[in-house]
C-alpha cells in the first residue's frame, strides 16, 4: 500500500490501519470494512462537510469530527459509531434532523429500495420522529431540464449534484438558491440544466430528489434485473449497468470502473436505450419482392442473400463489397473481416463512413500495433495535446478526465486544429491551423524550426514533459496526415499517443482489419510475412488490396458492384458523400442491410437482416485506449433478431464455408490463435507529405468543417425524446472576424449553402473556430451537412447569409425547451 | 466607582473626530509614522507582547495571528477588516466606524505593514450605510493626503483599501464565509484547514481582524505594549468596548478596562435598571453566548471570568433583562434570528433552528407539551459541536442556558398554556421572516429568477479611493 509515498498509522475502533497521508478518515474506515453513514460525501467530489452524518469521535478533539473532511494523522484514535456512543448519538440526531422535512413517500418514490437515506435511517436512525410540526412544502416536481426532475421536499441539501456540476462537468447550471431552511437546488428559468452529464446527478443523489424523466414511476429498484455491460455509443468504454424489467430496458446507470469512466457516464450513454424497443426496430428478416419489402423466414432471407452473393462472386473479382459502421463488437468485426477475405474472396471493405486521408490507412496500421495512452496517462500528464478532437462532443468521458487533469493536477491542455470545441475554455494554448494544416504544425513542433510564440511555448513545454506528455488524435487527424505526424512527434519524445475514434466499434474494427489492405493486428495485405501469419489461421487470402469507402461507392455507382452488404451502417445518411452513396445504393443490384433500425438506407435494401444490439448479446468492445472490455447479455433480442457474427456464420455455411466456430467463445478462441503483431514504425514525412499547409485561407472564402455532436439525429437516439430536447440546436460556428465581414450576428438564423445544398442553422459567433472556416454539426439538421460537399471530396466552400427561415431543433417537432413542456411549474413564471 | 477609559473611545465626543484634521489634531497618524520605521516582525512582537486578543468574539491572540502570515509570500497577502457587525446586541464597531474612521484606517495601514500586505478590504455590514459613507469619506481623505495609495507617507510603501458592503447576511461575519462573499460567491463557511493565513482570499495568505481589534493597534504601537497592559487582567489585557442594551437607564457603548465587573457597568455607568427593576438575566456577549441569571452580575468583563461563569465574553454586547421579560420569549426571538441567518449548508443548523423555532413558538403560544422542553434541550445538544461553523453553536446556547436556569418558567408555559408573563408573541411573530412566495396551495414557490438588483445608492468607496489615488 505504501507505494513509496508517506503513510500514516492510526487506530479506528481499536484496530491499527496504515493509509497514505491525506486519506480521509471515512476512506480509511472503508478499507477496514467500517462503513460510516454519509450523504454529502462522495469519493470523487471535494469534501463538503455539509450533512454532518459521518460524525466520529476523535480522541483529544473537543468536538466530534466529520470523518469525510478530516484527514488521518499519525497516532490518531478514532471511534466510529461502532464503538462510540457520542458518534452514535450524533448520527442518530442528524438523521432525525434530515427526516424532519423529508416526505415519507418512500412507497412511491423512485429511489425507494436503493435509497441511502432509507437504508441509513433503518440502520442508524431513530425509529420514530419526534417532529410534529409543519414540514416545508414545495411544488413538485420541478424540471431542471427535460431529463432531470427535482422534488425539493425530498432533498437533503447534500450539494452532491451542485458540486458535480461545478467540479466534475464544469457546467454549474444547477446551484443552491436561498439560504437556511429554505435553501434549495434550483435553476434559472432561462438557463435549464443542459449538460451532457446531467444524468449523473440523478445517480449520485442520495435521496429521491433528482429523478430521471424517462424512468420516473416506471419501475421499482427491487423489481429490476441489473446486468453489467459496456456502453456502445462512443469509444469511451464506459462501464454501465443495464436495468431491465420483464425483458425491457428501464434505465442505464454508470458502473464504477475507476480506470475508465470512474463513476460517471454521459447522458447519451444513460438515456439512449429507447431504440431497443422503438417501433422502427427491425425484428424480422425481409426480402424485396415486386418492389416491396416483405417479411420472410431467416432461411429464406439467408438463402436469397447467399444466392445473390454466389452469383456476384462467380461473376468475377471485385463485384462484392462490405461496409460496416462503428457499432459492431470486436468479435463481429473479426468475423466480418474473415468472411470478406475468405468467403467473398474480396478486400473491398471499410468501417468508416467519413472521409479518409490518402495515407490514413498506413497510420492506422501503426495504431493497431502499439499500446495507446490511457485514461490514467491523460489524468497524470503534465501536458496533453489534442489534435482534431472536440472531446466533449466526441468522447465525453475523455473530456471529464481531461477536465480532471486540468483541475486537480494542473495539466496544461493544448488543442491543435481549426476548432477546439467546448474544451477551448480550459486550454493553456490554442494552436489554430487551417483545415488540414495540423500535420505541418506537428512536424514543426518536432523540429527546431522557427515557430510563433504560442507554438514555441508548447514546444518547450513538450520537451519539458518528455515521455510524460500525451497526444490524443481525433478521427479528423487521419484526413490530413496529422495522425502520422503526431505519431512521429510522440516518438521523438518517447511520449504516449492515442487515436481517439468516435464510435465504440471503431478501434475493434481497426484491430480486426476492417480496412481495405489491412489484416487483423495492423498487418498489411501486401506484406508477405503478414499475409502468411493470417493465412495460417484463415486459409487463402485475396492477393491484392481492395477498395476503400469512396472507391467502393464510386464503383458501385457505375455498376461495377453487384452486392453491397451493409452491417450496422446508415450509408444514405452518414456517408461523407451522401449523393454518391445514394447513387451507389440505387445502382447496386443487391443491397443487404444488416441493422437494428429501419433507416434511410433500409429503403434501398433488397434483403434486410435484423441484428441484435449490444445490450442484447455478449461481446467485447475495445475503447480508445485499446482496452478490451467484455460484456454480457442484458436483455434478449426482440423477436427474430440475431447476432451479427452468427448471421455471417450461417451465410458462410450456405456459401459452403465453415468459418470454424459455433459460438462466441469459438470466435474468441480463433481470434486468440492469431499471434501478436510486430510493432510498426510511423510512416515518415516523405510518405505522408509533410509541410502540408492545409487548405489555404485568407482568400475570403469560407470552408466547411463538419463533425457530429454528441446528441444529434443519430439513430441510436431514437425514442430518447427527453434527451434529444437537450441537444444543441443546429448551429454554424463562425469566426468573429468573418461574422463581422458578413454582417452575421450571434444567435441569428443563417443559411449555409454551397452549390450542392443548403442548411438553415443558428449562427454561433466565436473565437474558437479559425478564420475562413465554418463549423456545422454533421448530423443535426434535416439533411446532413455532408450534402454541401462537392464531388471532389475536398472541403466545400460555403456562403453564410442571414435568413428569416426557422431553425429546426434536433428533437424534431419540438420547440426550444421550457419547463412548461411537462406541464410543470416554470420557475418564476408566477412572479 | 468605575471610570470609563478613553483609549478607543477618545474621539467619541470630539465633534470633528471623524475628519482627518480632527483626527490628526487629537494625536492621530502618529503611530503609523512610527510603524513605518519598524520592521514587520517588530510590529508583530509589540502587538504580541501587548496581549491584544481578537475582539470579534473568539479572543485569539492578534500578534499570533499575524505571525502565521508568510514572511516571504509568493502570492499577494491580503488584510481584511471584518466590519460585518451583526451579532444581536452588538454595535461597538459602528461607533468606531462613525466616530473615528481614521483610527481604523491607521490601524489597517500598520497591520498591512506588519503582514506585508499591500491591499486591504473592509467588509462592512450592508445595513451600515451611514457608517460606510463616513468610512468612504475618510478613506478618500487619506488617499488625498497621501496616507493611502502607492506612496504611503512618502515612503514608497503601498497600502490600498477597498470597502465592500455586504448584502445583509449574518453568516458573512464568519471569517471564511466573509472571504467567500468577498470573492463574489454566496457566503458559505469554508472547510478548514487550510486556514486563511495559508489560503484565504483568492487562495492567498489572508488575515481577518475585527474593527475594534484593529483600532487598538495604533495606540499599542505608539505607547508600547507595557503601556497597554496598564488595563485589564493578566490574560485579558487592555480595554474593551461594551455595548449595553436592554432594560437599563443609559444603554450605550462604554469603554472600560477588562475585568471590570458587569454589576459596576450596569449600576454605575448605565445608571441602573429602568424603574430599578431587578436583573432577572443577562447576556454578556451577544446572543451566541449562554445567558446568565441576575445573581451572576458580579462577573468580570474579561475572557477568563466569563468562561468561569459558564458563558463567554463574545462581542461584549451586554443585554440586561428584568423580571418583566420572559426567557422563552427572548430565546424564541434569538432562535428566529438564527433560523433566518443560518446559511443552510449543514444539517443540524439548518434543520435544528427550523425545528426549534416551531417548538418554541408552540411553547410560547401555549401549545407546548412537557416533552418539548426535553426535545429542545436534546436538539440543541445535537446542534452544538455538530454544526459546520460556530453559527450553530451560537444558536444552541440561548435555549440550553435558559432551560438550565429557568426551567420552571418554561414548564409554567406548558402548565398555564401560555406565557406566564403574558408575552405571547404577536401573530406576525409566528410567520417566517422570509418574504418567500407561497402558491395558492400553500407550497413554497421556487426562487424568482434574477431578482432585479437596484444599484447601490451611493458611490462605491473603492471607486472613490481610486479617484483619490489619481489626485494624490
Amino acid at each position: 500500500m505504501s507505494d513509496g509515498q508517506d503513510t500514516v498509522t492510526l487506530a479506528i475502533d481499536g484496530k491499527q490501519v496504515t493509509v497514505p497521508k491525506g486519506t480521509l478518515i471515512i476512506r480509511a474506515a472503508e478499507q477496514m470494512g467500517v462503513v460510516i453513514p454519509r450523504f454529502c460525501d462522495h469519493p470523487l467530489l471535494d469534501p463538503a462537510g455539509a450533512c454532518r452524518q459521518c460524525i466520529v469521535e476523535v480522541e483529544g478533539q473537543r468536538k466530534p469530527m466529520t470523518s469525510c473532511t478530516t484527514p488521518c494523522q499519525d497516532d490518531m484514535v478514532v471511534k466510529t459509531h461502532l464503538t462510540s456512543q457520542v458518534a452514535r448519538d450524533a448520527q442518530r440526531a442528524q438523521l432525525e434532523f434530515l427526516l424532519i422535512n423529508h416526505p415519507l413517500d418512500c412507497p412511491m418514490c423512485d429511489k425507494g429500495g436503493e435509497c441511502p437515506l432509507q437504508d441509513q435511517a433503518l440502520e442508524h436512525g431513530p425509529g420514530e420522529s419526534r417532529f410534529i410540526d409543519e414540514k416545508r412544502r414545495y411544488a413538485k416536481p420541478v424540471a431542471c431540464s427535460p431529463n432531470v426532475l427535482l422534488d425539493r421536499e425530498r432533498c437533503v441539501l447534500c450539494a452532491r449534484c451542485t458540486r458535480f456540476a461545478s467540479q466534475i462537468s464544469g457546467d454549474p447550471f444547477i446551484e443552491l438558491f436561498e439560504r437556511g431552511p429554505l435553501m434549495q437546488v434550483a435553476i434559472y428559468e432561462d438557463e435549464p440544466y443542459f449538460s451532457y452529464f446531467s444524468g449523473n446527478v440523478i445517480q449520485i443523489c442520495p435521496v429521491g430528489a433528482l429523478t430521471s424523466a424517462s424512468y420516473r414511476f416506471r419501475a421499482r429498484p427491487f423489481d429490476l434485473e441489473s446486468r453489467p455491460s459496456v456502453c456502445n455509443l462512443c469509444s469511451a468504454g464506459c462501464n454501465i449497468n443495464v436495468h431491465s424489467r420483464c425483458g425491457g430496458v428501464m434505465r442505464v446507470v454508470a458502473r464504477d470502473n475507476m480506470a475508465v469512466n470512474e463513476m460517471w457516464n454521459c447522458d447519451k450513454g444513460r438515456f439512449s436505450f429507447k431504440y431497443l424497443a422503438h417501433p422502427q426496430r427491425l425484428t424480422q428478416p425481409m426480402v424485396r419482392r415486386h418492389g416491396e419489402l416483405v417479411g420472410v423466414s431467416w432461411i429464406e432471407a439467408l438463402d436469397t442473400a447467399a444466392q445473390r452473393i454466389r452469383a456476384a462472386v462467380d461473376a468475377g473479382p471485385g463485384r462484392t463489397a462490405v461496409l460496416t459502421g462503428g457499432r459492431i463488437p470486436d468479435e463481429d468485426a473479426y468475423v466480418v473481416s474473415r468472411f470478406v477475405r475468405t468467403v467473398l474472396g474480396s478486400d473491398d471493405l471499410d468501417f468508416r463512413t467519413r472521409a479518409a486521408g490518402p495515407d490514413e490507412d498506413a497510420a492506422l496500421a501503426v495504431v493497431a500495433t502499439r499500446p495507446a495512452a490511457t485514461y490514467h496517462d491523460v489524468e497524470h500528464a503534465p501536458l496533453v495535446i489534442m489534435v482534431g478532437l472536440d472531446p466533449e462532443e466526441e468522447v465525453p468521458i475523455l473530456y471529464l478526465r481531461l477536465r480532471k487533469a486540468w483541475r486537480d493536477h494542473g495539466c496544461r491542455l493544448v488543442s491543435i486544429g481549426p476548432r477546439a470545441g467546448t474544451i477551448s475554455e480550459l486550454l493553456w494554448q490554442r494552436l489554430p491551423t487551417p483545415l488540414g494544416g495540423e500535420a505541418a504544425l506537428l512536424d514543426a513542433l518536432a523540429s527546431d524550426s522557427d515557430l510563433d510564440a504560442a507554438a514555441g511555448e508548447v514546444r518547450d513545454a513538450l520537451r519539458d514533459a518528455g515521455s510524460q506528455a500525451v497526444i490524443v488524435v481525433g478521427e479528423r487527424g487521419g484526413l490530413s496526415g496529422a495522425l502520422a505526424a503526431a505519431g512521429r512527434l510522440a516518438d521523438s519524445l518517447d511520449a504516449k499517443l492515442a487515436w481517439v475514434p468516435r464510435r465504440a466499434g471503431a478501434r475493434g474494427a481497426l484491430d480486426a482489419g476492417l480496412v481495405a489492405g489491412l489484416l487483423p493486428g495492423g498487418r498489411r495485405l501486401i506484406d508477405e510475412a503478414d499475409r502468411a501469419e493470417v493465412a495460417a489461421v484463415w486459409g487463402e487470402l485475396p492477393a491484392t488490396p481492395g477498395r476503400r469507402l469512396t472507391a467502393v461507392l464510386e464503383a458501385a455507382a457505375t455498376g461495377e458492384i453487384d452486392v453491397l452488404h451493409l452491417i450496422g451502417v446508415d450509408l444514405a445518411r452518414d456517408a461523407h458523400r451522401p449523393r454518391l452513396a445514394k447513387a451507389a445504393l440505387e445502382r447496386v443490384r443487391t443491397v443487404i442491410v444488416q441493422d437494428l433500425l429501419d433507416n434511410e438506407t433500409a429503403g434501398y435494401a433488397d434483403i434486410v437482416l435484423p441484428a441484435a444490439a449490444a445490450m442484447e448479446r455478449a461481446g467485447t468492445f475495445t475503447d480508445w485506449e485499446g482496452r478490451r472490455q467484455r460484456f454480457t447479455l442484458a436483455v434478449d433480442p426482440p423477436q427474430l433478431a440475431q447476432e451479427d457474427w452468427d448471421i455471417l456464420r450461417q451465410l458462410a455455411l450456405l456459401l459452403g464455408r465453415d468459418l470454424g466456430f459455433r459460438d462466441l467463445d469459438g470466435v474468441r478462441a480463433q481470434m486468440a490463435r492469431l499471434p501478436a503483431s510486430r510493432l510498426r514504425a510511423w510512416p515518415g514525412p516523405a510518405e505522408t507529405g509533410t509541410g502540408r499547409a492545409g487548405v489555404p485561407t485568407g482568400d475570403g472564402a469560407l470552408r466547411l468543417l463538419s463533425y457530429p455532436l454528441l446528441l444529434d439525429r443519430g439513430v441510436m437516439g431514437a425514442g430518447a425524446d427527453d434527451m434529444l430536447k437537450t441537444a444543441k440546436t443546429p448551429f454554424a460556428a463562425i469566426n468573429r472576424a468573418d461574422a463581422e465581414r458578413l454582417g452575421v450576428r450571434d444567435g441569428q438564423p443563417v443559411t449555409v449553402a454551397s452549390g450542392h445544398g443548403r442548411l438553415t442553422v443558428l449562427a454561433a459567433v466565436e473565437d474558437d473556430v479559425v478564420e475562413g472556416v465554418v463549423y456545422v454539426p454533421s448530423n443535426s439538421t434535416d439533411v446532413p451537412a455532408a450534402t454541401l460537399a462537392g464531388d471532389d471530396g475536398a472541403p466545400p466552400t460555403v456562403t453564410v447569409e442571414p435568413t428569416d427561415e426557422p431553425v429546426r431543433p434536433v428533437a424534431a417537432g419540438a420547440g426550444p425547451w421550457t419547463a412548461g413542456d411537462r406541464g410543470l411549474p416554470v420557475q418564476g413564471a408566477r412572479a | 466607582m468605575v471610570e470609563e477609559v478613553r483609549f478607543l473611545s477618545k474621539r467619541f465626543d470630539v465633534e470633528d473626530g471623524y475628519t482627518l484634521d480632527g483626527y490628526e489634531r487629537t494625536g492621530g497618524y502618529r503611530a503609523v509614522r512610527k510603524a513605518l520605521e519598524m520592521e514587520p516582525t517588530d510590529i508583530i512582537n509589540v502587538v504580541k507582547d501587548s496581549g491584544l486578543r481578537g475582539r470579534g468574539g473568539a479572543g485569539f491572540s492578534t500578534g499570533m495571528k499575524w505571525s502565521f502570515m508568510p514572511a516571504a509570500p509568493v502570492r499577494p497577502s491580503y488584510f481584511i477588516c471584518n466590519a460585518d457587525e451583526s451579532e444581536p446586541g452588538t454595535y461597538k464597531d459602528r461607533w468606531l466606524l462613525e466616530r473615528d474612521p481614521h483610527l481604523l484606517i491607521e490601524g489597517i495601514i500598520i497591520a498591512c505593514l506588519a503582514i506585508r500586505s499591500e491591499h486591504s478590504f473592509i467588509y462592512i455590514r450592508g445595513e451600515y450605510e451611514w457608517p460606510a459613507r463616513r468610512l468612504g469619506d475618510a478613506i478618500v481623505e487619506a488617499y488625498e493626503r497621501g496616507y493611502l495609495g502607492d506612496d504611503v507617507f512618502g515612503t514608497g510603501r503601498r497600502v490600498h483599501i477597498t470597502v465592500h458592503r455586504g448584502a445583509g447576511a449574518y453568516i458573512a461575519g464568519e471569517e471564511s464565509a466573509l472571504l467567500d462573499s468577498l470573492e463574489g460567491r454566496r457566503g458559505f463557511p469554508r472547510l478548514r484547514p487550510p486556514y486563511p493565513a495559508q489560503s484565504g482570499l483568492y487562495a492567498s495568505p489572508t488575515t481577518v481582524n475585527n474593527v475594534e481589534t484593529i483600532c487598538s493597534v495604533p495606540g499599542i504601537i505608539e505607547h508600547g505594549a507595557e503601556w497597554y497592559r496598564q488595563w485589564g487582567t493578566e490574560d485579558s489585557t487592555g480595554t474593551k468596548l461594551v455595548c449595553v442594551s436592554g432594560e437599563v437607564r443609559i444603554p450605550r457603548v462604554f469603554e472600560v478596562a477588562q475585568g471590570t465587573p458587569l454589576r459596576a457597568i450596569v449600576e454605575e455607568l448605565c445608571g441602573g435598571m429602568i424603574d430599578d427593576r431587578p436583573v432577572k438575566f443577562f447576556v454578556p456577549g451577544g446572543s451566541s453566548v449562554r445567558i446568565l441569571p441576575g445573581d451572576k452580575l458580579d462577573v468580570g468583563l474579561d475572557f477568563e471570568s466569563m468562561q468561569e461563569a459558564d458563558s463567554m465574553l463574545g462581542t461584549a454586547a451586554l443585554m440586561v433583562f428584568s423580571d418583566r421579560t420572559c426567557t422563552l420569549d427572548a430565546v424564541l426571538n434569538w432562535t428566529q434570528f438564527y433560523e433566518h441567518e443560518s446559511c443552510g449548508k449543514c444539517t443540524p443548523c439548518r434543520e435544528g433552528t427550523f425545528w426549534l423555532t416551531q417548538i418554541l413558538t408552540r411553547l410560547e403560544t401555549g401549545l407546548g407539551r412537557r416533552a418539548d422542553i426535553d426535545i429542545v434541550e436534546d436538539a440543541c445538544r445535537q446542534i452544538e459541536g455538530r454544526s459546520f461553523c460556530a453559527l450553530g453553536d451560537g444558536a444552541a446556547q440561548p435555549p440550553l442556558s435558559a432551560i438550565k436556569y429557568f426551567r420552571d418558567e418554561w414548564e409554567a408555559h406548558v402548565e398555564e398554556r401560555g406565557c406566564p408573563l403574558g408575552a405571547t408573541p404577536r401573530a406576525e411573530r409566528v410567520e417566517p421572516l422570509f418574504p418567500f412566495r407561497t402558491s395558492e396551495a400553500g407550497t413554497i414557490e421556487p426562487p424568482r429568477a434574477r431578482l432585479p438588483l437596484s444599484p447601490p445608492e451611493y458611490a462605491d468607496t473603492a471607486a472613490a479611493g481610486r479617484r483619490g489615488r489619481d489626485s494624490a
